[in-house]
């Protein structure tokens, strides 16, 4: 009786070491329809973000004055027509993609980053620590983000990487309360208690039992924050603090698109409905990830 | 008391410091646990036997949590004077816990066979893959097959579970095992398997366990020695033998007045009168006093001492002092 069963166990052991965790959340992760569809856009998204370049033959900030305003659809030279100088809108949302996709990864990766640092130290430790960390969040939280990017943004002077910083920055409060407060529920249960009583240290606790705990909350956040994000510096843009204009940037096309809001409405459409796309693939994923992460929902 | 121990307790003192005034967790306990014996600690719910435990561990979550005096010699060394990193080492490594509710005691988000290795890491400079083939050993010896390392504690049942917590504690094969109520959440059969599996596995490795629980039964199977304890003092302390035939503190023979005998004539129990006193305000005097049949008035004005009344059984009973 044993020996079958040991005999059954040797091909399988083989193959226990290789189906890794990620391959288990990927298989998980496939089974929501919509955060596929979400993956695919942002798929689509990076890649023409990547091939800009051979994608379309026009620079994205050469004006060509005679084409200009024209019409989408029309002429498949311009595929989503031209803008108010001329310049190609397919082109200018391809390169405007790097910009955009960049803030929003870099943006809550600085803010998930900080967060989750100042989070953990406020919960893990408490006390005085807890009181400075939380009283410094909730004065960040008091200010209204956009003027605290706005101020942020004029303190340090215009550029993408100013603007990145900022969001971070706007965004981090979020973070250090879900992590803390994550914490604080967790801290007392037994399974950190016994890997006390198992000799880690404090850095390796909060590493491997209390943040991959607090992942689906985080998780969460940080997806709607990269859609979060790519809004704020759009709207830094739009009133005129974010990116510097000749440079393609989505917010920064919707800004100059609204002069010719009646004569040319592709101008704010199109880069419209494109940050709507990415937004909404990026809480797609979030959601899916969510899902997937999550080893009770596994079947 | 022979000269071979491996822990002993002197004097130790524990408070939780709270809103509501000083909880007396501890106060003033003596202990002592040989190499490769196995220690019963009775009680009933807050009786301390956690927070003693937790302290030798240095566990104790402070604030509010305090210990005030005492010494804790393990391997002759006071385990209350090492710096923090020195206590990491001996944790997990020397000494080890099994935490009472097998539920809560595993990480939801990680597959058992890592939760296993992880204590192995920590304190052995060896591979990633070499601290899982251990874990894997470590998952048979508990008698769960090795591929089963890879789910995640959810898919386990509850008596898995705490054989699971038994092989994280014994990966490194410590020294002293301390096993906080390790079958109170089981049911009976659960019980009984973990409790050989335990028999087993301390008998092989020689390792000196201080088992915590509030069941005789458990006592009388696995135990060498029984130390009683009653608002945060110890009562009654000796061999399994010596507790068990000739219990002589009023609170002990009351404990034991609570087992139902399967073959005695009357059915009915003699349960203790009154309740555990509030270890913010306790009684004064013997702490057992309000709720002894045999009370005097010095049991309400001095504390007893630890009087030994024949090799190795200690009582802690004004009771006895007037015998002799």
């Amino acid at each position: 009786m044993t020996e079958t069963t040991v005999v059954n166990a040797a091909p399988e052991q083989e193959t226990y070491k290789k189906r890794g965790q990620g391959k288990e959340i990927w298989r998980r992760f496939r089974r929501s329809k919509s955060a596929m569809l979400g993956l695919f856009i942002l798929l689509t998204l990076i890649f023409l973000a990547i091939f800009a370049g051979v994608l379309t033959p026009y620079d994205p900030t050469e004006p060509d004055v005679p084409m200009r305003l024209m019409k989408p659809f029309v002429d498949s030279a311009h595929i989503l027509g031209t803008d108010e100088l001329g310049r190609d809108i397919f082109t200018r949302l391809c390169y405007g993609a790097r910009i955009s996709l960049a803030v929003g990864l870099i943006a809550v990766s600085i803010s998930l980053v900080g967060g989750i640092t100042l989070g953990s130290l406020a919960g893990y430790y408490g006390g005085t620590l807890d009181n400075v960390i939380m009283r410094f969040v909730d004065i960040l939280m008091a200010i209204p983000s956009i003027l605290l990017n706005i101020s942020i943004v004029a303190a340090m002077g215009q550029g993408l990487q100013n603007v990145m910083i900022a969001i971070g920055i706007s965004s981090m409060p979020g973070y250090c309360r879900i992590m803390r407060a994550s914490i604080l529920s967790l801290k007392d249960q037994e399974f950190i208690e016994a890997s006390k009583a198992a000799g880690a240290s404090d850095f390796h606790i909060i590493v491997h039992h209390i943040i991959p705990n607090c992942l689906a909350p985080l998780i969460v956040q940080a997806t709607l924050r990269v859609g979060g994000s790519i809004l704020a510096c759009a709207s830094l843009s739009f009133i005129g603090v974010g990116i510097v204009p000749p440079t393609p940037e989505w917010g920064a096309m919707l800004s100059t698109g609204r002069d010719f809001l009646r004569d040319a409405p592709h101008l704010t459409t199109i880069p419209g409905i494109t940050i709507m796309l990415a937004v909404l693939c990026m809480n797609f994923i979030g959601d899916g990830l969510r899902d997937a992460l999550d080893p009770k929902l596994k079947n | 008391m022979s000269e071979d121990k491996l822990l002993e307790i002197k004097d130790l003192t524990v408070e939780y410091r709270t809103v509501d005034g000083v909880v007396h967790a501890v106060t003033d306990l003596n202990l002592s646990v040989g190499r490769g014996q196995t220690l019963g600690l009775v009680g009933e719910t807050g009786a301390g036997k956690t927070t003693t435990v937790k302290s030798i561990m240095r566990i104790l979550p402070d604030p509010p949590a305090k210990i005030v005096s005492g010494e804790i010699l393990f391997e002759g060394e006071d385990l209350l004077k090492k710096p923090e990193n020195h206590m990491r080492e001996i944790r997990g490594e020397k000494i080890s816990m099994i935490f009472q509710d097998p539920m809560t005691s595993l990480n939801p988000t990680i597959p058992v066979i890592d939760q296993i290795a992880e204590a192995i890491i920590l304190h052995n400079k060896i591979t990633k893959e070499e601290s899982l083939t251990r874990a894997g050993d470590m998952l048979e010896l508990v008698g769960i097959r090795r591929e089963r390392g890879t789910d995640f504690p959810h898919q386990f049942s509850g008596g898995m579970k705490q054989r699971v917590v038994i092989a994280m504690a014994l990966a490194c094969n410590p020294q002293l095992l301390i096993a906080d109520e390790p079958t109170t959440a089981l049911d009976v059969t659960i019980q009984a398997q973990v409790l050989e599996l335990m028999k087993d596995i301390i008998k092989t490795r020689d390792t000196s366990v201080i088992m915590i629980t509030h069941d005789l039964g458990i006592v009388a199977e696995i135990c060498d020695y029984v130390a009683i304890m009653y608002a945060g003092e110890v009562v009654e302390y000796g061999t399994l033998r010596q507790i068990f035939e000739n219990p002589k503190h009023p609170y002990t023979i009351g404990l034991f007045g609570c087992i139902p005998d399967l073959y005695a004539e009357d059915t009915a129990l003699i349960p203790i009168k009154g309740l555990m006193p509030d270890p913010v305000n306790l009684p004064g005097g013997c702490n057992f006093h309000p709720r002894c049949n045999h009370a005097c008035e010095k049991c309400s004005l001095e504390r007893p001492k630890m009087i030994e009344i024949e090799p190795g059984h200690f009582v802690n009973c004004h009771l006895m002092a007037k015998e002799d």
